[in-house]
């Protein structure tokens, strides 16, 4: 069986977060420059401008991309044949998730209790969730969540009588209603179908793929380009200020759902895109 | 943006804020308070003790953001704009003493505005996301109270050309609504 010190997993995690809070990704480069090309709204353009100013200088000096830092959203795919050594896996990622955080001068935002709202001071901890699958790999998908954007996403249990219609009107609505405060051009994740929790995890998860890599399911890959169409049609634009460019990507994440159900889960991600993933 | 900018140095008197309209771009230079949730709720937890608050916001600008500490040699890291409409609770009180401004992303509800309109005070729009580029305008940042609550604390930035936009002005015009609404 093959074995990997948890430690090599901190080390990896670390080059996660750095390369996730100062360079945003090629993808989400080309998409605001896309993005800025085809927007007809001045004040758009100018908003769209200084996001593609604010990467360079990001890049260039070091500075965090937002200061929004976020909550460390962690996904680990653990092969079954892989044996981790040398400590307490959940505990290792915390350590790491504060060392990241004090290493790259990053905001502390994580509190203790939603209602005492005590700072934890160390930006952990982190959420964690972790996946056994075949193999002995193992993968770790680490994503910055924004507070602004998370606040502004929703999940409805739909009837089954609501159909794709009931579907595309509750996403569209959740990205209008949103206007301005989730820092548009949004990235959309959309979960639909599993039961609560997992279409919840599902739109989550939908975040982490490549940006406008198309769903694998050719429905999910159908309605992400109807939805992406809807919401840019909305005119909330750039921060909400007006324009055609509202969503810079529709991802749609699918699962089997009970007779009864039709779940569906909108989380939004700011234009400030910022999650990395490695193999070890 | 089809004008030039206007060039705005705190504090504000109630005719200059009234003269600036929605869409109107600015820069702002000089000193900016720095307040999120967190500390909102301590200042009007002061005022309804019949407390002096910590900060004279006659004619200030509010930036609502919460920095990150920046790197040794950086005044701060990022310091971007934060959601505005978790002030809006508060923002009402403050506007009836005398603050002028509010620098953040989003739109306000119709109680912040109509203390806007009221007591004449503007709402500005930062860019969202642009919390690296927006870092570079402040030149002075320090922590005048409320330190315990680290990044929420209430800090006195001193910003150069600090680019902004008026997205709703004294008058209640807006340009959530004006864009928005009507399909652009």
């Amino acid at each position: 069986m093959r074995e990997l010190p948890v430690k090599e997993l901190q080390a990896a995690l670390l080059r996660l977060i750095e390369q996730a809070t100062f360079d945003l990704g090629g993808a989400e480069c080309a998409a605001l420059a896309a993005a800025a090309a085809r927007e007809s709204s001045a004040i758009g353009r100018a908003i769209l401008a200084d996001l593609q100013h604010n990467a360079e200088i990001a890049r260039a000096e070091r500075r965090p991309l937002c200061q929004d830092t976020g909550v460390s959203v962690i996904f680990l795919e653990i092969g079954q044949e892989l044996h981790l050594t040398g400590g307490d896996l959940a505990e290792a990622v915390q350590q790491a998730v504060a060392e990241g955080a004090n290493r790259f001068h990053l905001r502390k935002s994580i509190l203790d209790h939603p209602l005492t709202r005590r700072n934890t001071g160390t930006n952990a901890p982190a959420i964690l969730h972790t996946r056994i699958v075949p193999g002995d790999r193992l993968r770790i998908l680490f994503a910055a969540k924004g507070g602004g954007c998370e606040n502004m996403s929703r999940l409805a249990m739909l009837p089954p009588s609501a159909g794709r219609e009931g579907v595309v009107e509750f996403v569209v609505r959740a990205v209008r209603e949103s206007g301005g405060n989730p820092c548009p051009p949004v990235i959309v994740g959309v979960g639909l179908g599993g039961n609560f929790e997992k279409c919840a995890l599902l739109a989550k998860e939908s975040l982490l793929r490549p940006l406008g890599q198309p769903a694998a399911n050719a429905l999910d890959a159908e309605l992400e380009r109807e939805l992406l169409t809807q919401i840019n049609a909305t005119g909330v634009g750039p921060m909400g200020l007006g324009g055609e460019v509202t969503a810079l990507a529709v991802h749609v994440a699918s699962a089997p759902c009970h007779l009864a159900a039709l779940p569906v889960a909108v989380n939004l991600d700011c234009h400030s895109h910022r999650h990395a993933e490695v193999v070890l | 943006m089809d004008s030039a900018p206007v060039r705005i140095t705190p504090p504000l008197s109630e005719e200059a804020a009234r003269r600036l309209t929605a869409g109107t771009p600015v820069r702002i230079s000089g000193i900016l308070y720095a307040a999120r949730d967190a500390a909102h709720k301590r200042l009007v937890a002061a005022l309804d003790r019949g407390e002096p608050l910590p900060v004279d916001l006659r004619g200030a600008i509010i930036y609502y953001v919460g920095p990150t500490p920046g790197a040794p040699g950086q005044v701060v890291g990022a310091a971007g704009p934060t959601t505005s409409y978790r002030m809006d609770a508060y923002a009402p009180r403050l506007i009836a003493l005398g603050l002028r401004g509010m620098i953040g992303k989003g739109d306000r509800s119709p109680a912040v505005i109509e203390g806007m309109k009221r007591h004449g005070a503007v709402y500005f729009a930062a860019t969202g996301g642009a919390g690296a580029l927006l870092a570079k305008c402040i030149t002075a940042s320090r922590v005048i109270a409320y330190e315990d609550l680290g990044p929420e604390a209430l800090r006195e930035m001193t910003v150069q050309e600090f680019p902004a936009i008026v997205a709703i002005d004294a008058a209640g015009s807006s340009l959530y609504r004006s864009q928005v609404e009507c399909g652009r």
